[in-house]
């Protein structure tokens, strides 16, 4: 399963067929690990990732630290759900450290992302305080390299 | 002009002698196409594992930019031969008996030049890797060439280095995982061929540079047979398995006695391999298993695709277990090798190597490297169905480039041990 899950997330548009035959494997055991890995939420979406910036798409990403007062029985979780509920939130996770949640948003502008900070994230309950960090320029997204330069340089014939 | 034929006339008639590599000619072949999918490089697609470099870098950043000894850094032969020991349990004395070399080509090199007189004989099996025989010839020796074929896997047997002795065989040539075929060897052959090398007291120059690059069974190191440690020359090096074959880095094994002669041309010829290699080749020792196991994986399920591959399309393709290449049998197509080759780049822009580069028992088959991207790979492969289909002249579809077979083993396929 592991193997499967590996490839997948590697190239998310390889078909069972070539998985199996990648791994040398059945390419209906392959097939139903798949379907299982999906009903098991193990498999949490299929995504392209795309480089906006090359296309010229006005986008501004923000990290955001965020201190939290914890409540009781649901600590964290519940404040959270409140965040990550928002769409403009790209990821939200719990953290270690001088901070408790470190969130990533999304917007047109600047302006917008501005907003939802000051009126929806800081000025919710149990929210202590914030920090907010524009992302200047992404070098490396989700283990690929944008824009790598390296080429293939090898010869084309060689013994 | 005169001064050109006065020229030929003062080159060494072994060197003039040499036959040009079979692979020459398509350079110029190639340089005057474009877009060309190359499935014709001997070495991996990968660059160097990024903290290979970052640590070269460091290196050269504090300086180690001077010679080192003549046998390589001594940490260097240390990690070399734990390395050994850990993974085919043979002690070698990283003091006495292993040299860091330029690449195995030098220890190849090395090798011969140390060993042979005059008229001595080397045995080579092929198809084999191209620098074999000219190294025999350019150190005096004269090569003779044990045929492998498909139907035994590209095996060399026991009974046909048996069959070749004469009074003047001194060397046996065994290179396993093997370039072009991608065979690898049954320990019960190694064991039957060591029987035979000890009889007639052989030599065995051993290159496994592809030893770790083996993806069905385990690697038989030569040196790790009984009795073999004390009349093997082990060649080994980073270039496959580390993906570092620009750094030229590379190390012999073998009897001390043996190994400070070969030190000694070592030392006049060449003095030291780089030191920013060596060190580059400590970093990959010591640090390296994790991004080569990665490598490796990535080439075993190229090695699978490109397989099914071929016999979907309708060439027969015996299952290479190890390095990166797979050796389809053109021989339906009605093309030699060479026509298959300059036809396929012509018409379809990929770049094969006729199997007759690699000797004459290469003719028939074609040597693909599956070192390239999953993309370029699958392109290349739809080129080749339609250049075949069309040889063929049958109404053989290619649905997709890669698609399980109904039936696993193809004409010419070896059982699994």
């Amino acid at each position: 399963m592991r193997e499967v899950l590996e490839l997948l997330e590697s190239d998310a548009r390889l078909t069972a067929g070539q998985i199996a035959t990648m791994l040398g494997r059945d390419e209906e055991e392959v097939a139903r690990i798949i379907k299982e890995s999906e009903e098991k939420k193990l498999i949490q979406g299929y995504f392209t990732l795309v480089d906006w910036d090359k296309l010229g798409a006005e986008k501004v990403s923000a990290v955001i630290e965020v201190k939290i007062s914890p409540q009781r029985d649901v600590g964290f979780d519940a404040v959270a759900e409140r965040i990550y509920r928002f769409p403009e939130v790209r990821s939200v996770r719990l953290m270690s450290g001088a901070y408790d949640l470190i969130v990533m948003i999304e917007g047109g502008t600047m302006k917008e992302v501005a907003h939802f900070v000051s009126f929806k994230l800081a000025s919710m309950e149990y929210v202590l305080s914030t920090a907010t960090h524009f992302v200047l320029k992404t070098y490396k997204h989700h283990g690929v390299i944008i824009d790598d330069k390296e080429e293939d340089r090898r010869q084309v014939i060689m013994p | 002009m005169t001064l050109q034929t006065d020229w030929r006339g003062m080159i060494n008639p072994a060197v003039r002698d040499l036959p040009p590599s079979g692979i020459r000619r398509f350079f110029d072949l190639v340089t005057e196409v474009k877009g060309i999918i190359s499935l014709g490089v001997g070495e991996p697609d990968f660059v160097t594992p990024w903290h290979i470099r970052e640590a070269c870098v460091y290196s050269l950043e504090k300086g180690y930019t001077m010679y080192t000894s003549n046998h390589g850094m001594l940490e260097l032969r240390e990690e070399i031969a734990r390395d050994i020991r850990d993974t085919y349990k043979v002690d070698y004395n990283p003091r006495s008996e292993i040299l860091v070399t330029v690449g195995v080509s030098e220890g190849l090199d090395l090798a011969m030049r140390t060993l042979l007189r005059p008229g001595d004989e080397v045995m080579i099996p092929q198809p084999s890797y191209v620098s074999y025989a000219p190294c025999v010839i350019l150190a005096g020796g004269r090569p003779v060439y044990l045929k492998t074929s498909v139907e035994d896997g590209f095996q060399l047997a026991a009974e046909q280095v048996e069959k070749a002795i004469t009074p003047k065989a001194r060397i046996l040539v065994l290179s396993y995982p093997n370039n072009p075929t991608g065979a690898t060897i049954d320990r019960k052959n190694l064991l039957e061929i060591a029987e035979v090398a000890a009889a007639h007291n052989l030599v065995v120059i051993s290159d496994e540079v592809y030893d770790k690059l083996t993806y069905v069974g385990e690697h038989t190191c030569v040196s790790s047979l009984p009795g073999m440690r004390e009349r093997t020359v082990l060649l080994n090096g980073f270039s496959k398995a580390y993906a570092m074959t620009g750094w030229r880095v590379g190390y012999a094994a073998g009897n001390g006695d043996f190994i400070s002669a070969m030190t000694k041309i070592h030392q006049y010829t060449m003095l030291c391999a780089p030191i920013t290699a060596q060190l580059a080749a400590l970093e990959a020792l010591k640090n390296g298993r994790r991004e080569m196991r990665k490598m490796i994986d990535m080439y075993n399920r190229r090695r699978r695709l490109v397989v099914d591959a071929f016999r979907e399309i309708g060439l027969p393709c015996f299952e290479p277990r190890g390095a990166f290449y797979a050796f389809p049998d053109i021989r339906s197509t009605g093309l030699t090798s060479e026509e298959f080759a300059v036809q396929l780049l012509n018409e379809e822009k990929v770049l094969v190597v006729p199997g007759n580069a690699f000797g004459e028992q290469g003719e028939g088959f074609v040597r693909c490297a599956y070192a390239a991207s999953l993309e370029d790979l699958g392109e290349a492969l739809k080129r080749m169905g339609s250049f075949v289909k069309r040889r063929l002249g049958r109404g053989k579809v290619l649905t997709a480039s890669f698609r399980k077979p109904e039936q696993d083993e193809g004409e010419g396929m070896r059982q699994t041990v």
